[in-house]
């Protein structure tokens, strides 16, 4: 009966911005120091103290709206969202609400091998609020102001995903972007990367939106789906036994795994926007937005498609080696240190380095064999010196220390051997040893032929250049 | 020694008449022995000492400044660290505040001696100085009558000399009408032109701070050492400051004046209005052109500042919750009793009355009416200034209606204490300096002249006050008891 239902969701990610300092003062936005020791005067909200606008971040906000195409303000305002709340120190949060710096832009997802464009209404500057800590305290509660001021970019979209797999991928690809733009780390643990899901269903075929839920602070891409789903099917329940679904916002529990009511419409606040008269209108000029321009790294998107060009990759490749910045601009220096052919490095990046990344849980930037490493690697194998196979037993010791894989070819003594003279030797000796195979051979059982070849790779422990051992071979089967 | 200006002061200072610790002693005796006027809420005795005799050992070594070894006060309303910073309210009665407002560095840094903290408004709400937490302060003039305010303590203690010179900080009058019902020279300069960093807001579009002095040359100077960019005020501006005291002289020949209408009509009371004509009539002995100008939007003033100032203080103020700093209630049983009673007990009747109107002017479904309307009114009150000083180099008129009124006399009639500020609100809606010069008595109380000039026009106000001040002296009257 699910059938009947259309799901409605829009997504609202809060990116903690990358600055150094806070977005209205000289504090750091380092994460993870003791309680209240990042705050200043003007975190606290002291009477008299004033805020000033961190043009870092403006600029990461602009960087974010020229990446998903939007329109950037070029006159934008702050404005001051009053709430009591005690870890909100001025009783207003600096935010923007009539006039964001960033417009209408969009960004594209692809689910199941479908490209879908997802629409962005807006893109905001505000400052973060401090930590309740309800822990240790017997029957009180701590404030932590270090993360008071911390800047962050509100990114509201458009209601235009259906399922909870397409929010996930909007997500995802929002954070794989921003990370990719530099302006965020993306780290969710520690909070830098959330969202609210708005979520509504309606009756296949329906124009009007269903009542819609909110559905605040997700901190996994886990999280969001299950989160959906489940507010999916409560709405649905709830609309088919008669109900009605009612506008409020609710926390997803993830323990339970299921939403639950953190206040009402009616119990909402009433914000009581209104400019901040502290600060002046920010003002986005055509020179501010061209010097952006021209430091604006390549976005995904285009990147990808570069790499399918340029370098002939497939798709796989060619999206496993753009998901990030780093392991991009990591592939295209070992394809030009090495001279090898693209695909080939393509494949040892996405292949071996990859799972051994993986494996030790490390980020492409932290790898311990750097592309200096692995471009002398991989020229060894294009060159002839050692084997696909050999190499990959090079690339384990590499692994394990800083040694180059010359230095390692040449202790180990893993050089290939391409002495005919050698090889043909061996091949002489295994041919008269096993006289049965070769009559089976020659009498039209083709499969003996690897037989030999494993005989022959075994005795040279792995070092002849299997080209010519073929070659060889099938000479002196005949 | 008390009754000299900062420059006359600064010559003695330098010939060895006095030490600038003896001159703060003497300050310093004064301030007890006029206790009863209440004009400050803390005396910084050993500091002001301590601060004496370094700014002796910098005169000694002619390293000083001209405002080196002079005792000044600070409205309460301005962080000093290490010291009570209260602004008048029983919410900050505890509150040391941790750093100092930009202000009062430059001071510091100039060698002033501050003597103490003044008394004020609170939250530098009110026109009488009545709705202070620590009482109403005393009229030197008159011990019944108001001084004025928000900076009634300022006004006072320098009419009484009770310190050399006096900061104040005007949001719809609040330099000009204490200074004109004290009989003192006051400078509200152009919004932006003093640093608002560290002078806790009432409403951060309108505040400015000022000088509050006996002369206008006392005023350049005083404005010298306050004005200036800084960069952790976004809203002080990045113009140069001119030498204030190089032209004072300028010879008032062909000065145009504009007398707005609307300043001189219904409200204004006979003798304030003679008293101001034979102080234009000066002007025009020195060379000056007096023409009629209109300000047509100036009745909506009152009403567009009554909305706008609110709604920035109901939000300035709510960070006065009980949580971090200031007063706190007694026991509270959850959050929302910590917030109401530390609120209720902490804020006085003007402040809180204040904190409704704006909040409601700000609410959903009102916003729209009051706030959006309000500025558009401001926008056709920046206009009227613009045209009216587009015909005139400045623009003269009333500071208040009538003379200080009596203590008790308008404090629970909110509306009719409003309508006292308004000659004086439309200049901080537009932004334009403005100073009150003392022009006379009436009564046996002072009445102050209003000049009102460009953006940015400070040394053009202060010049034209300053050859007043040359050819007459009702500023240097001082109040019988304070002599």
């Amino acid at each position: 009966m699910r059938s009947q239902w259309e799901t409605i969701i829009g997504l609202e990610i809060h990116a903690q911005l990358a600055t150094k300092s806070k977005i209205f003062s000289g504090a750091s936005t380092a994460y993870g120091a003791e309680p209240n020791t990042q705050a200043c005067a003007v975190d606290l909200g002291l009477p008299g103290v004033l805020p000033v606008l961190n043009e870092q971040a403006v600029r990461m906000a602009v960087i974010f709206g020229m990446a998903v195409d939007a329109y950037i303000a070029p006159f934008s305002v702050f404005a001051r969202k009053n709430y009591f709340y005690p870890d909100l120190p001025k009783g207003y949060q600096i935010s923007q609400m009539e006039l964001p710096i960033v417009g209408i832009g969009h960004l594209d997802i692809d689910v199941d091998g479908v490209s879908k464009r997802i629409g962005i209404t807006r893109a905001h500057l505000e400052e973060d609020a401090g930590k309740s800590l309800h822990e240790n305290f017997h029957g009180l509660t701590g404030i932590d102001l270090n993360r008071a001021g911390t800047p962050l970019l509100e990114i509201v979209s458009e209601p235009d995903m259906n399922s909870a797999k397409e929010a996930v991928a909007y997500m995802r690809k929002m954070h794989e972007l921003v990370r990719y733009l530099g302006i965020c780390d993306g780290n969710m643990q520690e909070g830098s990367f959330r969202c609210d899901a708005n979520v509504s269903v309606r009756p296949k075929g329906q124009k009007a939106f269903g009542t819609r839920a909110e559905i605040k602070n997700i901190n996994s891409f886990r999280f969001v789906e299950k989160a959906i789903n489940h507010e999916v099917e409560r709405q649905i329940e709830l609309i088919e036994s008669g109900g009605k679904v009612v506008q409020e916002t609710r926390l997803y529990d993830s323990d339970k795994d299921e939403t639950r009511s953190m206040r009402s419409k009616e119990e909402a606040n009433d914000y009581r926007y209104f400019p901040d008269p502290d600060l002046l209108p920010v003002l986005v000029d055509e020179d501010f937005k061209a010097q952006i321009k021209a430091q604006l790294p390549e976005l995904p998107q285009a990147k990808k498609q570069r790499f399918k060009d340029s370098y002939a990759l497939d798709e796989e490749n060619a999206t496993i080696l753009t998901a990030s910045r780093q392991l991009g601009d990591y592939f295209e220096t070992v394809v030009k240190e090495s001279g090898c052919e693209a695909k080939m490095c393509a494949n040892w990046l996405t292949g071996d380095l990859l799972a051994a990344l993986n494996k030790a849980g490390l980020e492409i930037i932290d790898s311990p064999v750097g592309h200096e490493r692995l471009a002398g690697l991989l020229t060894r194998i294009s060159d002839g010196t050692i084997s696909g196979k050999i190499a990959k037993q090079v690339f384990e010791e590499m692994w394990q220390s800083a040694a180059t894989a010359d230095q390692i070819i040449e202790a180990k003594g893993l050089k290939q051997i391409t002495d005919v003279g050698a090889i043909e030797a061996i091949i002489d000796k295994i041919i008269a040893d096993n006289q049965d195979q070769v009559e089976q051979y020659r009498s039209g059982k083709d499969k003996v032929f690897g037989f030999f070849v494993g005989q022959v790779m075994k005795e040279m422990q792995g070092k002849a250049n299997p080209g010519e051992v073929n070659k060889m071979l099938k000479e002196k089967l005949k | 020694m008390y009754n000299k200006t900062i420059a006359e002061l600064a010559k003695s200072l330098r010939s060895g008449e006095f030490s600038s610790v003896e001159l703060t002693l003497a300050f310093l005796d004064r301030i007890k022995q006029h206790g009863s006027l209440n004009a400050y809420v803390t005396i910084t005795e050993d500091l002001a000492l301590q601060a004496a005799k370094t700014a002796d050992i910098r005169l000694a070594a002619g390293n000083a400044e001209l405002l080196t070894g002079i005792p000044i006060a600070q409205k309460d309303i301005f962080c000093t660290e290490g010291i009570k910073t209260s602004c008048g309210s029983r919410m900050l009665d505890n509150f040391i505040a941790p750093y100092n407002a930009t202000v009062v560095d430059k001071f510091n840094s100039a060698g002033a001696v501050m003597l103490g903290k003044l008394n004020m408004d609170e939250f530098a709400m009110g026109s009488s100085n009545e709705t202070s937490y620590y009482g109403a302060v005393k009229n030197p003039w008159n011990i019944n009558a108001v001084p004025g305010g928000s900076s009634g303590g300022s006004a006072a203690a320098v009419a009484a000399r009770l310190a050399v010179c006096a900061t104040g900080t005007d949001t719809g009058g609040s330099i000009r009408q204490p200074a004109a019902l004290c009989g003192i020279t006051g400078l509200k300069p152009t919004y932006g032109r003093v640093s608002r960093y560290g002078m806790i807001a009432y409403a951060s579009s309108l505040d400015q701070g000022g000088p509050m002095t006996r002369s206008a040359e006392d005023a350049a100077l005083m404005l010298q050492t306050m004005a200036g960019f800084d960069d952790k005020d976004s809203t002080s501006v990045d113009v140069s400051v001119p030498d204030y005291r190089a032209g004072l002289n300028n010879s008032l020949e062909g000065l145009k004046i504009g007398l707005p209408k609307e300043f001189f009509g219904e409200g204004l009371s006979s003798d304030v209005a003679a008293t101001l004509e034979a102080a234009i009539n000066e002007y025009r002995k020195l060379g000056a052109t007096v023409t009629e100008v209109s300000m047509p939007s100036l009745k909506l003033a009152i009403p567009a500042y009554y909305v706008i100032a609110p709604a920035e203080c109901s939000a300035n103020l709510s960070r006065f919750d009980g949580v971090r700093f200031g007063y706190r209630c007694e026991n509270p049983v959850d959050l929302t009793d910590l917030y109401t009673r530390s609120r209720g007990e902490g804020f006085g009747k003007e402040v809180k009355r204040r904190i409704l109107m704006g909040t409601y002017a700000l609410s959903a479904g009102y916003y729209d009416a009051y706030y959006i309307k309000a500025q558009k009114v401001r926008r056709l009150i920046s206009e009227d200034f613009k045209r009216a000083l587009a015909e005139v180099d400045v623009m003269m008129g009333p500071v208040t209606p009538s003379t200080a009124f009596g203590i008790g006399e308008k404090i629970d009639n909110p509306i009719e204490m409003y309508l006292s500020d308004i000659y004086t609100i439309a200049i901080n809606l537009a932004g334009v300096p403005a100073m009150s010069v003392p022009a006379g008595f009436a009564k046996g109380l002072p009445v102050g002249l209003q000049i009102i000039g460009h953006y940015f026009a400070e040394d053009k106000l202060l010049n034209i006050a300053h050859q007043y001040q040359q050819v007459t002296d009702w500023h240097t009257q001082i109040p019988k008891g304070f002599e």
